[in-house]
């Protein structure tokens, strides 16, 4: 321990009173408990345990549990079996796994294709708007408010597969359709990233809308006197400006979207076929979907599997941007 | 050093604070002891949740009635539905009631995991305990001999159909199918004329698998087949199963009489079927209970008949049941509390008269289905006196079930595949699945497969 050293000799220390400016060295004290009280750690450490204690027991104790979890045979009601690394080469030789991955990797692609744009050239459209801007945003804030149960749900009535379901016989007026939409391999999945996009498009637009703010006018005001249009404004402009925000967002859409459960657990359970089945709902299956006593080991070696990929993902995809990023 | 100090106090109160949460936290599990108040607590299933207020407060009634006849015990109804993904999270976590209810199948998973109860000295002392039909005591019974749960419902799967549909789609409601081919006739004249699906099969949790299971057994096939050592192999690859999927394929694509959903469970089915938009599909005989007690059915609308068997001496209906448990952290006192309400309310009805008629009274005041099609616990005489003494109280449209209680003790009663069956049925779900989206299907190729991962289930269970 350190200690904070003694105050200068006396003469220069009058020396320094004659002066304005208050002597640069603390007053020296003991560190004690005494001194920790008095100094407020007392109430920072109350201040701190519910934090601790929430996060200790809903976070850190159930991943420490899950690690443990992974090396052993359990079904929570007999006593566990140590297993080593039985449990990864399980799920490692899973053929369903394959099938999990390459279907959550498809709907991340879907995501980022109709799901990462979109919120961008909301945000763009409505900075234009300037007097509507707060009623637009409204509007598009309005389907993250519904609970993600009840929006699954609805869209579960809409896409109801007979020429009368909802869809249907809208696009039918249209002259398109019917659409097997859920029932269908090809078109379960395209149909869950719609209703997932529809879900959480919201929440981005208001993030974009906010740095766009952010954007000095004086850019847009002299790429105007150079000729721009609305578009060129956007692209050379706008999106420059806002090319941090994208980067986490982007980032956060990817790790978003590779746990997504919720769309594929409501809609259809995974199927038809095994078309909708994501890694997080194969995790799921393997620890609750048999009445007779889950496969927790290999339910909790897939979750660390993916979640040291998605670690890995990110350090990578840190790294290679870290060039392009602002800060 | 500053930074080695932030590391060290930053580890310790993580340690302090998990330390802390695991010594309050692990066992949070029963101290299963009796109450302070001399009263043993007995926590039971009671309904489906969302089922009807009337049914809830018939059930309460027989509450109240036990309490009175055994003071000493103070029960609790807990709402309960036994879904396969559910069921085991509730029993790891221990929030299921003392006594619960599960399908006949997942008995002996229970036993081997002793997660239930021997109850064999209370079951013993009950008057009836030498007289329960063997083939069904022997699914919840170990080797030993030793009697773990009781059974409460036995049934065998029937072929329910839509009254009203039938009469719209210009069939006779009282002269349901009796082969498959007049099923596939009549579900095309249903969907043709009334645009609900004629014939439906369930997709999703398992309940697709067991579709098709109850579709091979009545063509004369089997799922599993266990040799003299006890070795059990898949057997899904069988001529019937494929004949089962080629007569839904046609069904589904050339007849287009199959309706637009095709990834219903068994309670999406019943909301389907009770909302009229399916004409037949294939359930147990006791399911008209939570049609009406969940999905208010019109009583007008259904019709049950026995499912169609092929001329196969193999042809076999598929039954099953639900038995009652006890958990197994149940006190001696609580498992004679326990036993003493299964007998109460689920079994005592087939021997006592009396209870017979109270609890049929107490069940249609309150406009709950009585005299529901089952098949015998006990024996069939057994059976056939207890539905003689309700015969006053049945409120259940009797007449329109002609076709299955009067064919059913026909038909060749078998019980489900024995070994990892959900699991079984559930890597059979694709299979149907797969076959109704996919007009392209390869049969024999999706067969191969599925018995590949029926043989992967059995063999995990085997193993563990």
């Amino acid at each position: 321990m350190s200690t904070i050293p003694q105050s200068k000799p006396q003469s220069q220390s009058q020396s320094q009173s004659q002066s304005s400016s208050p002597p640069l060295t603390p007053r020296p004290r003991r560190r004690s408990p005494v001194t920790w009280v008095r100094g407020g750690g007392l109430s920072t450490l109350v201040f701190l345990l519910p934090l601790l204690l929430a996060f200790g027991t809903f976070s850190w104790y159930p991943i420490g549990r899950a690690v443990v979890m992974s090396v052993q045979q359990t079904n929570l009601v007999t006593a566990p079996v140590f297993v080593g690394l039985d449990n990864f080469r399980d799920v490692l030789s899973d053929p369903l796994l394959w099938t999990a991955v390459r279907n959550t990797a498809w709907f991340a692609l879907l995501a980022l294709v109709i799901g990462y744009p979109l919120p961008l050239a909301l945000a763009v459209l409505m900075s234009e708007a300037r007097r509507l801007k707060g009623f637009f945003s409204a509007l598009a804030y309005l389907p993250v408010v519904v609970p993600p149960v009840v929006a699954v749900l609805l869209w579960k009535f809409f896409y109801d597969a007979s020429e009368t379901g909802i869809f249907n016989d809208i696009l039918g007026h249209v002259g398109l359709g019917p659409f097997p939409w859920l029932q269908s391999a090809t078109t379960a999945m395209p149909s869950l990233v719609l209703e997932a996009t529809w879900a959480g498009a919201g929440g981005t637009v208001i993030i974009y809308l906010a740095a766009l703010t952010g954007v000095s006018p004086e850019l847009y005001d002299a790429a105007e006197v150079d000729g721009a249009g609305l578009w060129r404004k956007v692209w050379n402009v706008a999106l420059p400006q806002l090319r941090g925000i994208m980067l986490v967002t982007l980032i956060l859409q990817v790790i978003g979207t590779a746990q997504v459960f919720l769309e594929p657990y409501l809609f259809t359970g995974g199927g038809p076929a095994n078309s909708t089945l994501t890694v997080l709902l194969l995790i799921y299956n393997y620890a609750f979907a048999n009445s007779s006593g889950g496969d927790y080991g290999a339910a909790t070696a897939l979750s660390l599997m993916l979640a040291v990929t998605l670690a890995l993902l990110s350090a990578l995809y840190l790294r290679l941007t870290r060039s392009w990023s602002t800060s | 050093m500053t930074s080695i100090r932030k590391i060290l106090g930053f580890s310790t109160t993580m340690a302090a604070t998990l330390a802390l949460v695991a010594a309050c936290g692990t066992s949070a599990g029963e101290n299963a002891q009796d109450s302070d108040d001399g009263k043993v607590h007995l926590s039971v299933v009671s309904l489906i949740p969302g089922s009807e207020k009337a049914a809830f407060k018939a059930f309460d009634d027989q509450v109240a009635a036990f309490e009175k006849a055994h003071p000493d015990v103070d029960v609790t109804p807990q709402e309960y539905e036994w879904k396969a993904t559910t069921f085991a999270a509730q029993l790891a976590g221990g929030t299921l009631p003392t006594v619960f209810e599960v399908p006949f199948t997942d008995a002996q998973s229970l036993i081997q995991n002793r997660q239930i109860a021997d109850i064999t000295t209370e079951a013993k002392k009950l008057p009836y305990a030498g007289s329960f039909n063997p083939d069904v005591l022997a699914e919840m019974t170990d080797p030993q001999g030793n009697i773990y749960a009781l059974p409460d419902l036995a049934y065998g799967s029937g072929l329910q159909y839509n009254r009203e549909l039938f009469a719209a789609a210009g069939l006779d409601p009282d002269k349901p199918p009796t082969t498959w081919q007049e099923v596939r006739t009549d579900a095309k004249a249903i969907a043709d004329k009334t645009g609900a699906a004629g014939f439906a099969m369930m997709g999703k949790s398992n309940t697709g698998g067991w579709n098709l299971a109850t579709l091979t057994y009545a063509l004369g096939g089997r799922i599993e087949s266990t040799d003299a050592s006890g070795a059990t192999t898949a057997t899904v690859n069988n001529p019937a199963t494929k004949q089962a999927l080629q007569m839904l394929h046609s069904m589904r694509w050339d007849d287009n009489s199959m309706g637009s959903d095709f990834l219903l469970d068994w309670s999406g089915m019943n909301q389907a079927f009770a909302a009229g938009k399916v004409g037949m599909y294939i359930s147990g005989s006791d399911v008209y209970s939570a049609l009406k007690q969940t999905n208010n059915i019109d009583p007008k609308t259904y019709g049950l008949t026995t499912l169609p068997m092929s001329d196969s001496p193999d042809a076999g209906l598929l039954g099953g049941g639900t038995l009652a448990a006890v958990k197994a952290t149940a006190t001696p006192k609580e498992k004679q509390a326990a036993v003493a309400w299964i007998d109460f309310h689920y079994l005592s009805k087939y021997t006592d008269q009396q209870r017979a008629t109270d609890d049929a009274q107490t069940q249609a005041a309150n406009k709950q289905p009585v005299g529901v099609p089952q098949l015998p616990i006990l024996d069939r005489e057994t059976l056939t006196t207890y539905e003689s003494w309700i015969s006053d109280y049945v409120d259940v449209p009797l007449t329109q079930m002609k076709g299955f209680t009067g064919g059913v003790f026909d038909q060749k009663l078998t019980p489900e595949p024995a070994v990892n069956t959900q699991e079984v049925y559930g890597a059979m779900d694709s299979v149907v699945q797969t076959v109704m989206t996919d007009q392209g299907a390869d049969v024999d190729a999706l067969l191969t497969q599925a018995n590949t991962d029926v043989q992967k289930a059995i063999d995990k269970s085997a193993k563990s």
